[in-house]
């Protein structure tokens, strides 16, 4: 009974006090607020790299990379081969644990173009079909290169939807899909004529955004879609950067704008002038998973012997990708939890100031309540609780606070939407209220010690 | 037996090098149903004497009972609860809370003791119409004269069927005629029965009470009852 007359009583005194009041709790409502939105902003990064590491292909995918030659044969490093066509023909007649061996030339062009229409792929990759399954492309529209492409390195691509709606028209924007299969495109300056198009990749979150929208313009008369077309095609041609992905993650809109050639054809027309056959990267995928190590192990002596023994490769996996976004992830977490805590550290900071310039305005009224019959516990509670209140006050200001804030970052950021989880705001609304607790303790042990007379008399 | 009884009371106070007796040997018996004043000039021990009696202090040495309980040795819990049951103070400065309403304010003693709600609402309003405040229950201190912030102390005071009543200078900060007033409603309420003392140091509001007793130097310098009027005892 006490305790709800106090909670009673601390309501009062804040109500009384509301523009002070509301000062202090915005110190744990912006440590609460910053909490919640870090944790959100978190998990969406984790989910956006989760989802980007499914879209980019399984465990079972493989990246050879160049490393510098270990010291050991650091005489030998002017003799170490690079990865060539020999390691993939090497590979490929011997490595029985593998499945698929892909190499990527890549072409160094930063646009390509359709008239004035410009686009800039994520990467324009010679590839043989390999790249197809081990990086998990689906062909919509239009084939694949034939025999013949690869033979004669014809000028042909196969191209992601995201560049196909920049250089032909969004149907989300045109309401219409277009299939440019056919059409010529410029790689840099080189004429290439598109025989093929992917998917487009989404996530489930961005599909049903897009299928919702759609919907949206459907309902909505022609003439004013006309106008939003052109509003929306305006605006995004001003944006900084890049426009915003419609895949719902960068790994989606990496994905979506690709664009492939021939391997033969990136190696003619991209690399004739270097006169060099090295290849830029080499991804395989192992037969089965269960002789993951040992697949490695083979594909591993196999290029000992192409590269002279010289190990100047490395193996990277998408478990150790995996692992460098977990770490990532935990530190990003842990330092954002450190401001976080430290805000609301300072918040309770706040609060305690508060509770004692609270207490010493009400010294009368304490040496009162004494008189009549308060035991110094019952004072104790009620400034803890009053205190209590006020930080649980702020913390729930700043959970309200923190979904506005996560509006706006959905609103402003290209991808990775921020997700608020209830075991993020459960924690921080505790961590506000023992916040009120702890700085509550200080004022309340005083205002309990106040010997009685002494505070009657007070002025 | 006597409801409050002091026994060779003293109250030091240790300033610096210097021995201050507030209260030097004082011996008193209060009976129950008695109204009694306490006199003196500030400085007397007076204010001493009824915080000792009020339990919102314990003495150096000496003995002090209140209805059978002895409180020198007494936690500071048991003076709490001691406080709350037997004890109602009256202030001068009236000391309501400002941000509560009359009947809030006359509540919170019942608060302490554990009453609940329903009784406290009944409760209140029966002390209420014992002052004449019933139709001013919503109202704000700040918004009653002088005269009817005193009434509801008083209320407040009696809230918790007291065995004993401290007023101190209830009369002080109001006007003649509304100090009459209030001096009159303590005299009714000690015919119905409540033992009051009245701290003050003015000889003519001591005059309301039978027995007067005062203070002078932290001893009992004189003591005057009425009722004993014609013999040679007192003096």
């Amino acid at each position: 009974m006490i305790l709800w007359n106090s909670i009673q009583v601390g309501f009062k005194q804040i109500w009384s006090h509301k523009f002070r009041s509301l000062l202090t709790m915005l110190g744990i409502t912006l440590g609460v607020a910053s909490l919640v939105a870090m944790a959100a902003i978190v998990n969406g990064m984790e989910n956006g790299m989760k989802e980007g590491l499914i879209a980019t292909g399984g465990l079972d995918k493989v990246i050879i990379n160049d490393q510098s030659v270990p010291v050991w044969q650091e005489h030998l490093a002017q003799m170490a081969p690079g990865k060539t066509m020999q390691d993939v023909y090497a590979l490929k007649n011997n490595a029985t644990l593998l499945k698929r061996i892909s190499p990527e030339i890549r072409a160094s062009v930063r646009y390509v173009s359709r008239g004035d229409n410009r686009s800039r792929p994520s990467e324009v990759c010679g590839v043989t079909e390999d790249a197809l399954f081990i990086n998990q492309h689906e062909i919509a529209y239009g084939r694949w290169f034939t025999q013949m492409d690869s033979e004669t390195a014809a000028p042909v691509c196969v191209i992601g939807s995201q560049i196909r709606d920049e250089l032909f028209g969004d149907p989300n924007v045109i309401g219409e899909e277009i299939i440019p299969l056919g059409e010529t495109i410029r790689l840099g300056e080189q004429l290439f004529t598109i025989v093929g198009m992917f998917q487009h990749y989404e996530s489930e979150m961005a599909r049903t955004e897009r299928l919702a929208q759609k919907a949206a313009l459907a309902k909505q008369p022609k003439v004013t879609r006309a106008f939003t077309n052109a509003v929306s095609q305006g605006s995004q041609s001003r944006t900084w950067g890049r426009p915003r992905g419609k895949g719902g993650g960068w790994a989606f809109d990496r994905k979506n704008s690709t664009i492939y050639i021939p391997l033969k054809t990136a190696l003619i027309r991209f690399r004739m002038a270097e006169n060099s056959l090295k290849i830029d990267d080499i991804d395989i995928q192992v037969k089965n998973y269960e002789e993951f190590e040992a697949a490695l192990q083979q594909a591993r002596n196999i290029l000992m012997i192409t590269h002279n023994r010289i190990e100047d490769f490395t193996f990277s996996t998408q478990e150790t990708q995996s692992e460098t976004i977990e770490q990532s992830i935990k530190n990003t977490r842990m330092s954002g939890t450190l401001i976080a805590i430290i805000a609301l550290i300072v918040g309770g900071i706040g609060v305690m100031n508060i509770m004692l310039a609270s207490i010493s305005e009400r010294i009368r009224e304490i040496g009162l309540r004494k008189a009549m019959g308060a035991t110094d516990a019952a004072v104790f509670i009620q400034i803890i609780i009053e205190s209590v209140v006020l930080s649980t006050l702020g913390g729930l200001m700043g959970v309200a606070f923190s979904y506005g804030l996560v509006y706006i970052i959905q609103n402003v950021s290209t991808s990775n939407a921020p997700i608020i989880k209830p075991d993020a705001l459960i924690f921080s609304m505790i961590f506000a209220t023992i916040i009120g607790l702890i700085a509550g303790l200080y004022p309340a042990l005083r205002a309990a010690k106040l010997d009685p007379i002494q505070a009657l008399r007070f002025e | 037996m006597a409801l409050v009884e002091l026994e060779n009371v003293f109250k030091i106070y240790q300033v610096g090098d210097e021995e201050i007796r507030a209260l030097d040997d004082v011996s008193l018996k209060i009976e129950s149903g008695e109204f009694i004043s306490i006199i003196g000039p500030s400085g007397s021990g007076k204010s001493t004497l009824m915080h000792l009696l009020g339990c919102l202090d314990t003495p150096t040495r000496g003995k002090i009972t209140l209805d059978g309980i002895e409180i020198q040795n007494a936690s500071s819990v048991e003076l709490a609860a001691i406080r709350n049951r037997k004890i109602g103070f009256v202030f001068q400065s009236f000391n309501l809370l400002p941000k509560l309403n009359v009947a809030q304010n006359v509540e919170v003693p019942m608060i302490y003791a554990g009453v609940s709600a329903k009784e406290r609402k009944e409760r209140t309003m029966e002390a209420l119409k014992k002052v004449d405040l019933e139709n001013r229950a919503k109202h704000r201190p700040m918004q009653l004269s002088g005269g009817q912030q005193q009434r509801v102390a008083i209320a407040r005071a009696l809230i918790n069927q007291p065995r004993i009543i401290f007023a101190d200078e209830p009369t002080g900060n109001l006007d003649t005629i509304t100090g009459d007033n209030i001096l009159n409603l303590f005299r009714e309420l000690s015919h119905q029965g409540s033992t009051i003392v009245l701290v003050t140091h003015n000889p003519e509001i001591a005059a309301v009470t039978p027995r007067r007793i005062e203070i002078r130097d932290g001893k009992i310098s004189f003591s005057e009852d009425d009722r004993l009027a014609g013999t040679s005892l007192n003096k």
